[in-house]
């Protein structure tokens, strides 16, 4: 039995605390943390949808996903096994453009993705300008191993809250906890409460 | 029919005390059986065992804190061995 994961590393001790929420510590490295295989969707077969409680879904090929407005996005991310990574710039599109004309009357969303993975997380954490799926890491496409060909990023949430290989957002009327939040991390993950675990 | 409280606390301490890498699960998505030893484990936000054959989530582990969150997302039996009665 191995451990399919690479290591750790490049701590830096000197970053400013007010950008390093409590127990965690900065990295110049990007670790891979990864709770399953790395899906290789053809670009050719990938969708991103827009599905759940809406009048009509919504479905953007790999081409379609592309063409919307994009922006580049720099935030520190943190992750809850306790690194943070400062100034990360990503490229991709805003939830809210992909949610642009929507009515709904859901209060609760599940990422979904490529292999199974789900994370939950209430709607007004995905919008006015707080979250997007982003297709490039530091200038470059965004490496599978990382979550490419597309991911979520929400980076004022810890970073299990921004699924890797995202393949659509279902629009929930009620809350449903997703793969790590039924096993014991914490339904919210606010880095800066310390939200890692149930009860926290 | 009632239990006695104290002897279903006996028999989950007793499944999950022989639950090590000779447990056997039984995966719910491909149905095949193996010793939890052949799963592959990867390390996402905490740890998940995964079916040799198709690669469903068995179980997932996450410790910390002094707890423990032992989860079958994708096990539906699990063999363990134990003493005999």
């Amino acid at each position: 039995m191995s451990i399919i994961s690479r290591g750790f590393g490049g701590r830096r001790p000197d970053a400013p605390a007010d950008r390093v929420p409590p127990g965690q510590y900065v990295t110049r490295d990007y670790p891979v943390l990864s709770a399953g295989p790395t899906p290789h969707t053809p670009l050719d077969q990938w969708d991103l949808s827009i599905v759940g409680e809406l009048d009509e879904p919504r479905r953007w090929t790999w081409e379609e996903f592309q063409a919307l407005p994009n922006e580049e996005i720099t935030r520190d991310i943190h992750c809850v096994t306790k690194w943070s990574k400062l100034d990360t710039i990503w490229r991709g599109v805003s939830v809210d453009t992909l949610l642009d004309g929507v009515e709904t009357s859901a209060e609760y969303v599940v990422q979904y993705s490529d292999g199974g993975y789900t994370t939950n997380l209430p709607l007004e954490d995905l919008t006015d300008g707080k979250a997007w799926v982003v297709y490039e890491y530091d200038g470059s496409p965004l490496p599978s191993a990382h979550g490419g060909p597309a991911r979520m990023l929400v980076p004022h949430l810890y970073f299990w809250k921004s699924a890797k290989w995202v393949r659509g957002l279902r629009l929930q009327l009620i809350d449903e906890p997703g793969f790590w939040e039924v096993n014991g991390y914490h339904n919210y993950g606010d880095p800066w409460r310390e939200q890692r675990y149930w009860g926290d | 029919m009632t239990i006695d409280g104290n002897r279903v606390a006996d028999l989950l301490r007793e499944a999950f005390s022989g639950g090590g890498t000779s447990a056997i699960g039984t995966c719910g998505h491909c149905g095949a059986s193996e010793p939890m030893g052949s799963a592959h484990v990867f390390q996402g936000a905490g740890i998940v065992l995964r079916c040799p054959h198709c690669d469903q989530a068995l179980v997932t582990i996450v410790r910390a804190d002094g707890r423990m969150w032992v989860g079958f997302p994708g096990a539906v039996t699990m063999q363990v061995a134990v003493g005999t009665t």
